[in-house]
């Protein structure tokens, strides 16, 4: 059974709204209803996810990624994660993450550091299989709601990992998602999710060949109260309080 | 950690000033000028952004200006990159030794996740930056409030992906400065956070200064 189907096993399938296949390189947006996840599946190892969310109604409300690290004293994120808005409510939490660490330190591959480690390559030289890179790409996908250069704040590289070490010096870790890996990103508001899986800006040379994500979007539910995302610790339970609040 | 002394004289600075404790300060620094903050008392973190004065949509990026130098922590050499990969201004001299670009800046509502819903009107830096940018004009709205340094901050981060704002390495009359690589326009808020050591709990003035190019 490919590695995929594994991966959605878990779901029940009448709660499957729908799948599909986004290739390496491209785009996706999708407005994740509250009571929804989004599951983010790596099938081949290697994977990036650079995303980006904002709140729907109010598009001026967005991730916000350091208020998300300083709230749940962290430099990572994993499960009983929240990802936080600039208006202390949660845009999505994470309930489960195969995987252990995904990547907010390092933005989005850029122009400069796509032809550094893969060379330049036009449309007009390649076809589709041009070289892209994640921020104009989060430009070309955000400009669709309105939004522009002013909205590219700071992403989540999904599925890689970036340590530090006593002296501030990051270290990029290569092929550290497996195939298979999956994470779950349950929307807590009508949440834009805007992501592309243009590689890491970090990724060390090779050919160009961005692995594809396969995605499923499925019902979850209200979020009980003995949760881990919620219960992990007060500022969350904080969070979902006036996550919530915004609703009544 | 790249500590640094600068032989600038404050006496021959074209801009000397005194943000109060919990003000705001905006203001353009032009290409060439040198651009020093100094912490008056000790451990008063100073939350900053900049933008190209000419196309503010071009602002200052933490995730650029880190994955430029491969590190965390700004010192004297970082170069403060913006969102588009191009240098705003360079750390030329630095006698603290380490300033934060991870832990954002201070606000009603995040006070309220991280501290007690009872705390959104405690005075907060995002406060502050609303503030500064509607009496400053020139079209800046809560969209161009992006990432920021926090100068004379200390926010470690661990190896094992964990991160705190612990006391802070600075001291009276230590100070940081830099040279703009182009028109910018300087935000600040001296934080007026007393719900975690980033001031010590206990918010001070700071000084700024600007020197013409080439003194």
């Amino acid at each position: 059974m490919k590695t995929a189907d594994i991966a959605l096993e878990s779901i029940p399938a009448a709660s499957v709204r729908f799948r599909e296949i986004v290739p390496g390189g491209a785009n996706w947006s999708h407005v994740l209803k509250r009571g929804t996840t989004l599951r983010l599946i790596d099938p081949h190892g290697g994977l990036n996810v650079a995303l980006l969310a904002f709140n729907f109604e109010l598009l001026t409300e967005r991730l916000n990624v350091p208020d998300s690290l300083k709230a749940q004293h962290t430099a990572k994120l994993t499960a009983g994660h929240c990802l936080y808005s600039d208006m202390g409510r949660i845009l999505l939490s994470i309930p489960r993450d195969t995987l252990g660490w995904h990547d907010p330190l390092t933005g989005p591959s850029t122009p400069e550091t796509i032809a550094a480690a893969f060379g330049a390559k036009s449309f007009q030289e390649a076809r589709n299989k041009f070289h892209r890179n994640a921020r104009d790409n989060f430009l070309v996908e955000l400009g669709k709601y309105g939004l522009g250069r002013r909205d590219l704040v700071m992403n989540v590289n999904f599925f890689n990992k970036t340590t530090v070490d006593a002296a501030g010096k990051l270290t990029f870790h290569p092929a550290y998602s497996t195939p298979g890996s999956f994470v779950d990103l349950r929307a807590e508001m009508n949440t834009l999710v805007v992501l592309n899986t243009c590689p890491h800006p970090l990724a060390p040379p090779a050919p160009y060949a961005p692995p594809p994500l396969h995605l499923a979007v499925f019902s979850s539910g209200p979020v009980p109260t003995n949760d881990p995302c919620r219960t992990s610790r007060p500022e969350n339970q904080r969070g979902y309080e006036l996550t919530e609040r915004y609703f009544l | 950690m790249q500590l640094k002394e600068s032989p600038l004289d404050p006496a021959k600075a074209v801009l000397d000033h005194v943000i109060p404790a919990g003000d705001g300060w905006m203001h353009e620094i032009k290409a060439g000028q040198t651009f020093r903050i100094v912490d008056l008392e000790g451990n008063q973190a100073v939350d900053t952004i900049f933008f190209n004065a000419a196309d503010p949509a071009e602002r200052y990026s933490p995730q650029e200006t880190l994955r430029a130098q491969g590190g965390i922590y700004l010192t004297t050499g970082t170069r403060l990159m913006s969102v588009e990969g191009r240098p705003l201004l360079t750390l030329t001299a630095d006698t603290c030794g380490r300033h934060d670009t991870l832990g954002g800046a201070c606000a009603a509502e995040s006070n309220m996740v991280r501290y007690a819903l009872e705390k959104r009107s405690m005075h907060n830096c995002r406060d502050t930056f609303m503030l500064q940018i509607a009496d400053y004009g020139h079209g800046y709205t809560k969209a161009d409030v992006g990432a920021n340094i926090n100068f004379f901050m200390n926010v470690p981060v661990t190896p094992e992906g964990g991160l705190t704002f612990e006391d802070g390495v600075s001291a009276p009359g230590k100070y940081v400065e830099m040279r703009a690589e182009m028109d910018v326009v300087c935000l600040i808020s001296n934080c007026p956070q007393l719900n975690n050591p980033c001031n010590a709990y206990n918010p001070t003035p700071v000084r700024v200064l600007v020197w013409e190019k080439g003194t």
